[in-house]
């Protein structure tokens, strides 16, 4: 690479720390401010918050269970985004994976652990991806606007989910005792997530979402796909003179999003603590908002896989920690969902001004080394993290 | 079945379901505003949901519906101008900026109910406005003319929208700085102004939006918009850019949703059936975003921010 490429990596670098800290601080400011605007002492609360999201082995175990679907589809939103494509069809990915997952163990009741694990883990992926698939052909072959298709499909998913739930797929108990929560029965125990550590709680789900990060990352930088991917997350049109199949790209790169979702989903269902697929009748029941929330941690991440990983604890820790924030300071832990948004708000608030500090790096650099070949300029568009 | 097809059903039916459009309406036209400027708001959840709440806990302390309304209106103003901020001036991602507004308004909402209410209690609902001379036509009265005040309006806000983008000054600004930004600079139309004005009119349209909805089901309750805001987003590009469209839109949904309720109340179908017939405006949505694609072009600035050349 050129002097160019490696001072623009040593200023993002700066930048990719600096606006998760920024983000942070802001979203921390806010929250003391309703904190005080409630009458609760920010500091007791705050301090309640991070004793119970990273205080004990127990809470460090239920942060990186909680950031395990944050992960997944922190990863999914992660590959979508590089190929400029927008997907806010997490929640709908996620349920569809979890829904294909359940079929799958419970229409097939007799199979031995060995192949009921992969089969509920390929099942998760596979409705995850189909749900993605969807829109992503749309948007290739008809032009159908993503985020607006996967918002509609979210709602389909929902009630599909609700309806599954409710009937066909209800625990016959439920309806013995005339509760009706729309819930599968105990799956079958072949099923269960295997235990790490000899923990009665700590799962594999957290070790596969950082494999999944880790392939991701392969995937976008040391391989071809991963070349037109971003390619066509640049610039459709030279990607396209270049030889790139566009559209299949586009199509692809929503599949493999909705995938990782769907991955999310099987987690969720089978390294629950009862082992079943439940909700309350919103998607958020069965999701806790983990296809929004890991948006939160993709872009908190500078939508790169790897950074992806300690920004998902993160916001993992901050939602097991609003629990103990309510206990403590009696602030319901909705907090931390607004102060989300407002991290998310931050965030692309502020990507403007990065980019433009970084085409002045690069700019500069390009003058500097006047005639060295082309310069990188804008790495990756919406990136903090940037290239490794 | 037969007994939803006699006339006093039916009417009921379609009269519930043009209330039940109302919200979708409202907030899907102040949506048109901003996205035929070329500023696609994905916050309109997040703004209804804020609106709700500001709307039921104003009804529930003070018992005057107008007022709620009006909360709802002030709440869409002011979340209007931040969303502006956030992507006219600060020029952030559209598509992601409304999801932190939407996160923000679900997480805020539920907190000050949670907290300012705790358990919910029903509140004072629409007086009904029975227009005199109309409500006594046979079944037109019945559907349309024993509604409630904000009804009314909004609907009146169709033909109004119509007029505002299609035959004024401001309106005439809206679709040059939508379709060519650059041009209407280069006139001296300030893209910035326009756009926060429109960015003003659909928060606030979406603040009233969520007011009305909460107050007209009297009760407030966590996510109580269930993804309408963004169905109303989605029923901007289903109407294509047209305040007319968005309405046929609502209305769809509106009588959807009444029908399988009616459904529901007769016993024609089971209960658990109305999830399926529930996803059918989706679907048709979806469906419909095909055919609006293939056939009519969105504003060509739409999610482009404006950057002056040099």
């Amino acid at each position: 690479m050129t002097q160019a490429g490696a001072s623009l990596r040593v200023s993002s670098k700066y930048l990719a720390y600096l606006v998760p800290l920024g983000a942070v601080g802001f979203a921390l400011l806010i929250g003391a401010i309703m904190l005080l605007a409630f009458d609760a002492s920010p500091i007791e609360g705050f301090r309640a918050l991070f004793r119970g999201a990273f205080g004990s082995t127990d809470a460090l175990i239920e942060t990186a269970i909680k950031a395990t679907p944050l992960l997944f589809v922190g990863v999914g939103i992660t590959i979508a985004f590089r190929a400029n494509v927008i997907n806010i069809g997490g929640e709908g990915q996620i349920v569809a994976g979890g829904l294909l997952s359940t079929m799958t163990a419970l229409w097939l009741p007799d199979l031995s652990a060995w192949i009921m694990l992969p089969a509920i883990l390929i099942m998760g992926f596979v409705g995850g991806a189909i749900w993605g698939f969807i829109p992503g052909y749309l948007k290739a072959y008809f032009g159908v606007n993503e985020i607006l298709s996967t918002i509609m499909l979210n709602v389909v998913a929902v009630q599909l989910m609700n309806y599954l739930l409710r009937q066909p797929l209800i625990d016959p108990a439920e309806i013995e005792r005339g509760t009706r929560i729309p819930q599968t029965e105990r799956l079958q125990e072949g099923a269960d997530l295997p235990l790490l550590f000899g923990s009665d709680r700590l799962h594999i789900g957290p070790l596969l979402a950082v494999l999944a990060a880790i392939a991701a990352y392969i995937l976008l930088w040391r391989t071809p796909l991963g070349y037109r991917l971003r390619a066509v997350g640049q610039n459709p049109d030279a990607a396209r003179y270049a030889g790139i199949p566009v559209k299949r790209t586009i199509t692809l790169a929503l599949t493999l999003s909705g995938a990782l979702c769907g991955l999310a989903g099987a987690v969720l269902v089978f390294g629950s603590e009862g082992h079943r697929m439940v909700t309350d009748g919103s998607t958020a029941g069965f999701t806790g908002s983990a296809g929004f929330n890991g948006i939160v941690a993709a872009l908190f991440g500078g939508l790169h896989p790897i950074f992806t990983i300690p920004a998902s604890f993160l916001f993992g820790g901050l939602l097991v920690g609003g629990i103990s924030l309510q206990r403590a300071v009696q602030v319901p832990s909705a907090l931390i969902l607004a102060l989300n948004g407002l991290v998310v708000i931050f965030v692309v608030s502020t990507d403007r001004y990065r980019q433009r500090l970084r085409d002045q790096d690069a700019r500069r650099d390009a003058l500097a080394s006047a005639g060295a070949s082309s310069v990188p300029l804008a790495a990756d568009r919406g990136g903090g993290g940037e290239e490794p | 079945m037969s007994e939803f097809f006699t006339e006093a059903v039916l009417i009921a039916t379609i009269a519930s379901g043009i209330r039940f459009g109302v919200p979708l309406l409202l907030a899907g036209l102040g949506e048109a505003y901003g996205q035929r400027s070329g500023v696609l708001n994905l916050g309109v959840d997040g703004v209804m949901l804020l609106g709700a709440f500001g709307g039921y806990y104003t009804v529930l302390k003070s018992d005057n519906v107008w007022l709620g309304i009006a909360v709802g209106l002030a709440i869409g103003l002011v979340l209007g101008v931040i969303s502006a901020f956030i992507t006219v001036t600060l020029k952030a991602e559209q598509g992601i900026s409304g999801i932190g507004i939407f996160l923000f308004g679900l997480g805020m909402s539920d907190l000050l109910f949670q907290r300012l209410v705790g358990t919910p209690r029903p509140i004072d609902t629409f007086p009904r406005l029975e227009i005199p001379l109309l409500r006594d036509i046979p079944w037109i009265g019945e559907m349309l003319f024993r509604q409630n005040v904000v009804v009314y309006l909004a609907f009146l806000a169709i033909p109004l929208s119509m007029f505002v983008v299609n035959r004024t000054t401001f309106g005439m600004k809206i679709r040059a700085v939508g379709e060519n930004p650059e041009a209407a600079d280069s006139l001296g139309v300030s893209v910035a102004k326009v756009r926060y004005g429109t960015m003003l009119i659909g928060g606030t349209l979406a603040g009233v939006a969520g007011a009305a909805l909460a107050i007209d089901l009297g009760i407030f309750q966590q996510n109580i918009t269930n993804a309408q805001g963004f169905i109303a987003i989605a029923l901007v590009y289903f109407g294509a850019w047209r305040p007319f469209g968005v309405m046929l839109g609502a209305l769809l949904y509106g009588f959807v949703n009444a029908t399988v309720i009616q459904w529901k109340t007769l016993g024609i179908i089971p209960d658990s059936w109305s999830d399926i017939a529930a996803m059918a405006p989706a679907v048709i949505t979806i469906l419909a975003l095909v055919v609006v694609a293939t056939r009519f072009r969105a504003p060509s600035a739409l999610t482009k921010p404006f950057e002056r050349g040099e």
